[in-house]
């Protein structure tokens, strides 16, 4: 089952976080970041509710700017400066919890928008890459339907494939699968596994620990701002070291 | 009872039975009466009631209305015709036709000019107002305001000729840097445009395109019906854009603009539009260069679409507001860039939650171009209120103009009204 998991990762520095800190106003969300992600990690996130894993990841393709530190993607300092944040957000691609596809372009416009006007790829083209990544999530045949005509499991696949329509080379994902009911998050999670095993640097906040167990290669947990911990999954849940650690497993796999 | 085929069963009707009809007090015109006019007694009271009303109404408008004289050239004759019995004098109407169309200084033998230009001003929106119809056709609508400015107006075709080869340019010249840098490409365009027209002015006064000229009409001479359609078609469609831009110039991230944006709609949006107008007619003429003389219609345009777009711009940041955080947030995340952003994700969705405003705003613009009569323009107002009922033929007359001008308003504003619901239908993508 974890063989996803014993994937090899190459020694190549995707993300290199050094010592960031974020506040929103005077609260201090992010403290002392330290993380480095290797090409072809798949790195699951957890932790409380506040405890900052979006922000952590919105802070990755700058959707937040952080204060103090540094964070380098694919040797691409993230900077105010405009033209790194555009070459840094068009590397990695990002979905969200509520999707956040566009409802006023059918799956296929949704799908071709960035390639085309970002990549400035032919139209044609960029349909075929769309269609290839439909094919991939499973879905070629809604190509033509609007995103409010799909299922939530639909549309989160087809905001996978929307991001892996721009080739990223770092997939992040926040909470992509707790807005959909129980039946469509397994359909979600299936994309994400195929994705892991083609080689693809992930960092997922998701709470579905089979998921972290069976694809992630690296467990960090989160709280109040800070890592906590980050292991191994099999040594995560068996042998947490931290007592908060211990209580939010407690918690989650209790029941 | 597993066994049903035919051969087990004597017998087997293969066919269900057509339903009959429902008995004549549970369907059909009787019942929708029941249902909907008499459901219960106050119901029934109320449609006595309205029924009672209409009645009343029509009672009185409508032998007025059928025994109208249509033939009769004054008043004091159409009196006579009708002969103390009720009755309209739509003589006046038929009569003053044309000054209610085209004002009274129109030259009345180029009245085909601007109506050809209201023709083809149909054909010019089809393709803006109904995006089914091919692309190409937006070609004619890019040259029609050239066309239409130059049948109403006339003069040398040069001036909109060089107007438009400049805008031409303009746009190419934006289109060819657009992918490199939107604001930058934007100030090259304008440059080149200025720089074109300007150029102009020294070939332009011994060119041959001087001679291709149309007997031109002076702005003063304009009127009627057709001065609102123009005031209303220009101010409407410079008004979105700029609307636009103040909404979003209201976001925006830069202090200085953000300010400019703000200052202008709360300072606009706190003045009576008749204000604006006099200072249109009065005042404005002080900050343009003297003997510059820039004509009263312009004055009237500028200040009714900043009136309009202020409005507008309140209008698109509502529907901008309304827009889910996420939908920036994908596009951000897609790398799109600001300009990108804005015109392929934020603008659609805002616009099209904005529409009932926007037209809210276009109909009341459309009324508005009446207010332009007090600074003494012939509007159809204007024309109404002065050279139709001054003149001695037609003094004391009132319902059958101003009747007929709230009908001729009325049909154009349900029109739009009309057109907005059909554009809503049509962009129901979101199957919310
Ligand atoms: N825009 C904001 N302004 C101020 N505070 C914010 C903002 N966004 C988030 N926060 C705060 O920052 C903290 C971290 O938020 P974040 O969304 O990163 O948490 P999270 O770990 O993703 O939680 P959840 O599991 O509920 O999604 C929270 O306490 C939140 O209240
Ligand atoms: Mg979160």
């Amino acid at each position: 089952m974890a063989e996803v998991a014993k994937m090899q990762v190459s020694d190549e520095v995707a993300i290199s976080i050094r010592n960031m800190n974020k506040w929103y106003g005077t609260f201090h969300v992010l403290r002392d970041i330290d993380l480095t992600v290797h090409q072809g990690e798949r790195i699951v996130v957890c932790g409380p509710s506040g405890s900052g894993k979006s922000t952590l990841i919105r802070c990755i393709n700058a959707l937040e700017e952080h204060q103090q530190g540094s964070i380098e993607v694919d040797g691409t300092l993230l900077s105010s400066d405009l033209k790194n944040i555009d070459k840094i957000r068009s590397e990695v691609g990002m979905c969200f919890q509520h999707f956040n596809l566009f409802p006023h372009l059918s799956i296929l416009e949704n799908l071709t928008l960035a390639p085309i006007w970002v990549r400035k790829t032919p139209k044609k083209e960029a349909e075929e890459l769309a269609m290839h990544y439909l094919e991939k999530v499973k879905i070629p045949d809604q190509a033509n339907k609007f995103p409010g005509q799909l299922s939530g499991g639909q549309q989160q696949r087809v905001a996978i494939a929307r991001s892996l329509c721009m080739q990223p080379r770092i997939m992040l994902f926040d909470e992509p699968t707790s807005a959909l009911d129980p039946e469509m998050i397994k359909e979600v999670l299936d994309t994400m596994i195929e994705l892991a095993e083609d080689g693809m640097t992930m960092i997922c906040v998701t709470h579905e620990m089979g998921f972290a167990r069976q694809v992630a290669n690296r467990v960090i947990f989160m709280d109040e701002g800070q890592i906590v911990e980050q292991n191994e999954p099999e040594e995560f849940f068996n042998n947490p070291q931290s007592p908060r650690t211990q209580l939010f497993l407690s918690q989650i796999l209790g029941h | 009872m597993s066994d049903t085929s035919a051969s087990a069963v004597a017998f087997v009707r293969t066919e269900s039975v057509p339903a009959s009809a429902p008995p004549s007090n549970a369907a059909g015109p009787v019942k929708w009466v029941k249902d909907n006019l008499f459901a219960g007694v106050g119901n029934s009271i109320l449609t006595v009631l309205a029924i009672l009303a209409i009645y009343m109404v029509l009672s009185k408008s409508m032998p007025w209305i059928l025994n109208g004289v249509w033939d009769a050239p004054s008043l004091s004759a159409c009196r006579e015709i009708l002969n103390g019995e009720t009755g309209a004098c739509f003589a006046v109407l038929s009569e003053r036709w044309n000054q209610l169309l085209f004002g009274f200084k129109y030259p009345a033998e180029l009245y085909w000019r601007p109506a050809t230009a209201f023709v083809l001003l149909f054909v010019a929106a089809a393709p803006v107002l109904f995006f089914d119809l091919p692309r190409k056709l937006l070609i004619f609508t890019g040259l029609y305001p050239f066309l239409a400015f130059w049948l109403i107006w006339g003069g040398p075709i040069f001036y909109p000729l060089i107007a438009l080869i400049g805008l031409i340019v303009a746009y190419k010249v934006f289109v060819a840097f657009e992918k490199n840098n939107f604001t930058m490409a934007l100030g090259l365009g304008a440059l080149s445009a200025i720089v074109i027209w300007y150029l102009s002015g020294f070939v332009g006064e011994n060119s041959a395109l001087l001679a291709l000229s149309l007997e031109a009409v002076p702005s003063r001479d304009l009127g009627g019906f057709m001065l609102n359609m123009m005031l209303g078609v220009t101010c409407v469609s410079l008004s979105l854009p700029l609307g636009i831009a103040l909404a979003l110039g209201r976001q925006s991230s830069m202090p200085f603009i953000r300010y400019i944006c703000v200052i202008f709609i709360e300072f606009i949006r706190g003045v009576p539009l008749i204000t604006l107008l006099f200072v249109a007619s009065v005042m404005l003429s002080y900050f343009f260069p003297p003997g510059s003389g820039v004509d009263l219609f312009i004055r009237v345009v500028i200040m009714i679409t900043m009136f309009s777009s202020a409005y507008i711009a309140e209008v698109i940041r509502g529907g901008l507001a309304a827009l889910p955080k996420g939908q920036y947030e994908a596009a951000d995340s897609l790398g799109l860039d600001y300009p990108q952003a804005m015109r392929l994700i934020i603008l659609p969705q805002a616009l099209k939650i904005s529409i009932p405003g926007i037209v809210n705003v276009a109909v009341g613009l459309f009324k508005d171009t009446t207010l332009v009569s007090v600074i003494s323009m012939f509007d159809m107002i204007g024309m109404i209120r002065g050279p139709i009922v001054a003149s001695t033929d037609w003094n004391g007359i009132y319902w059958e103009l101003f009747g007929f001008a709230a009908l001729l308003f009325f049909v154009v504003c349900y029109g739009i009204s009309q057109y907005s619901q059909w554009l809503e239908r049509r962009l129901a993508t979101d199957h919310r």
